[in-house]
């Protein structure tokens, strides 16, 4: 995912001499096309994470387009309050890039981890939230996020992720990104962010089962697609969240606190991360195993229900 | 009009504005205004009419809470109605306590948390520099604002960058929230600090109008601090260098002795 973000961004930066790059010195092998191409546009301002976001705001407020980029937790929850009052408040133009979703850094520890970032950034008025599911999603909302007023969080993962969605389908922010979707089916699988790989896992078990499942990937948590949610709360009896984020505040919240004020009373569930920090040392994948959030569990859970 | 009496109609706005909303920060405000009535008046490349020109110099008052200070010189100055700061910091009224760009023309940031100012204009300064404008950005804190991490790491930062279109002005009013500033946390030596962190310092009266002037329009080829003494309060005898004026508001016996003395 940040390969498709610098990759795609280098190729607006040709065109748009209003956008910039800041890092407070993270990015090594990312950023560095991006620097060689456009050294006035690129600013390394050293580990400095609340210059870094009240420079980018200085900056939008003089007309560009800027792009701070830093592992998650360092640029959403150190300069939290940069954020707030120069991006948020002054609905800057700044755009806050985070890798390192959820326990994306396994080993590294939980000062790496990011389970809170969704909770805390949608909060914020005037900023949108984006989580993408794959790099297809990275690349369509990057375009997209030049002609954006306003703040913008994007929530990538790392590398290597595949992509899932239809190339054919035109994704927006704001907008569900249906990977699978039968009006037959009366399960519905909405995930976010890197939780997709699980997502998957989850539907492929549960056909095993005999049971047929939606795929929506809800890139967007604000503007979040009510629409959508609306639509499927018509037709489906199983409404299940996945996100790789505490379950306090993300994903699960946004779905769960439309249900709650409307009329529907579908069978609903959000599946994610519990609300402790990991002490267990191991990968992305066993630190999951460690806090139960497997695809197996929330198969085994979901076929309780169903 | 010299810039006396434009500074005594600033500090007259600033002591009704506070009386009548009964807002603190009367002594913050005072302390800043012969600073302000300078570069309003004297040096900033502005234009009321045009307060969004692209060229034009920008001023960050990084201590929001001096507020008052700025509504009223930018009223004094005609980039709105004076009638405006009747309302500030009361029901209705359109300036809140702590700035609000969206309120009126010529506020270029919102302020009010500290520690910020300094690395707006830092960007705002890089944009210039980039576009090949000449424009220059002054950015005013407090002497307590130094307390705040995130302003050394813009001191640290701006001559690197060789902003020499970037200035700071530190309004060292010697008083902050909790006492005097140098007994909280000492600054000193401040001028050997800025010196260190490969700055121009000028060091300066910051109620005399022809050292400010010249301070503000010396040029350099590195990012300009001017470290201005100033009297917290200034013009109100009972409010100089008092402490509590940092958080009380004239009553009406007050006001008028105010009044009378800034004429």
């Amino acid at each position: 995912m940040r390969n498709t973000f610098i990759k795609t961004l280098v190729q607006l930066a040709e065109l748009d001499k209003r956008i910039f790059v800041i890092t407070p010195d993270l990015g090594f092998s990312v950023l560095e096309e991006f620097e060689q191409k456009f050294p006035d546009r690129f600013l390394n301002v050293g580990i400095a994470e609340a210059n870094a976001v009240s420079i980018a705001a200085g900056l939008a407020l003089s007309g560009k387009i800027v792009y701070v980029y830093s592992i998650m937790p360092f640029v959403t929850m150190r300069p939290f309050e940069q954020i707030r009052v120069d991006v948020a408040y002054m609905n800057t133009n700044v755009r806050l890039i985070g890798v390192g979703a959820g326990i994306t850094y396994g080993p590294a520890g939980a000062t790496h981890h990011s389970i809170e970032d969704l909770a805390i950034m949608r909060a914020l008025p005037n900023m949108a939230v984006f989580a993408p599911s794959d790099p297809y999603e990275v690349e369509k909302i990057t375009e997209e996020s030049v002609h954006h007023q306003g703040p913008m969080y994007f929530r990538l993962a790392k590398k290597g992720e595949p992509i899932i969605s239809n190339p054919t389908h035109t994704l927006c922010l704001g907008k569900a990104n249906i990977i699978k979707e039968n009006p037959q089916n009366k399960i519905t699988l909405l995930f976010t962010s890197n939780a997709s790989d699980i997502a998957l896992e989850v539907e492929e078990q549960l056909s095993q089962h005999g049971f047929a499942s939606d795929l929506i990937s809800m890139h967007t948590l604000k503007p979040f697609d009510y629409d959508t949610l609306e639509v499927l709360l018509k037709s489906k009896d199983f409404i299940f969240t996945i996100e790789e984020h505490s379950l306090i505040g993300g994903l699960g919240s946004v779905v769960s606190e439309y249900i709650a004020e409307s009329h529907y009373r579908p069978i609903f569930k959000r599946f994610g991360l519990p609300d402790e920090y990991s002490h267990y040392v191991g990968s992305q994948y066993f630190i999951r195993e460690k806090l139960g959030f497997t695809s197996r569990n929330i198969t085994d859970t979901i076929m309780s229900l169903v | 009009m010299n810039l006396n009496t434009i500074a005594n109609s600033i500090r007259r706005s600033i002591v009704k504005m506070n009386a009548r909303s009964k807002a603190s920060h009367s002594g913050t405000a005072l302390s800043t205004v012969d600073i302000l009535t300078v570069l309003y008046f004297k040096t900033l490349n502005i234009d009321p009419k045009n307060p969004l020109h692209v060229n034009r110099d920008k001023f960050i008052l990084s201590k929001g809470h001096g507020s008052s200070a700025l509504y009223a010189t930018l009223a004094e100055r005609g980039f709105f109605d004076k009638s405006l700061l009747e309302g500030f910091y009361l029901d209705g009224g359109i300036l809140p306590g702590h700035l609000d760009k969206e309120a009126v023309p010529g506020v270029e940031v919102s302020s009010g948390s500290l520690g910020h100012g300094l690395s707006l204009g830092l960007g705002m300064a890089i944009a210039n520099k980039v576009d090949g404008r000449d424009s220059k950005v002054y950015v005013m804190c407090g002497d307590g604002e130094l307390n705040e991490g995130s302003m050394w790491e813009a001191i640290m930062f701006a001559p690197c960058q060789q902003l020499k279109n970037l200035t700071l002005i530190i309004d060292y009013n010697k008083l902050q929230g909790y006492g005097r500033t140098n007994e909280v946390i000492n600054l000193e030596p401040l001028s050997d600090k800025f010196t260190a962190f490969n700055w121009d310092v000028f060091e300066i009266n910051g109620h005399d109008y022809t050292e400010i002037e010249s301070a503000l329009t010396q040029t350099t080829q590195k990012p300009k601090v001017i470290i201005a003494h100033t009297i917290k309060g200034k013009g109100v005898s009972y409010m100089e260098n008092q402490f509590v004026w940092h958080y009380k508001s004239p009553n009406e016996e007050q006001l008028q002795q105010a009044l009378s003395e800034l004429i």
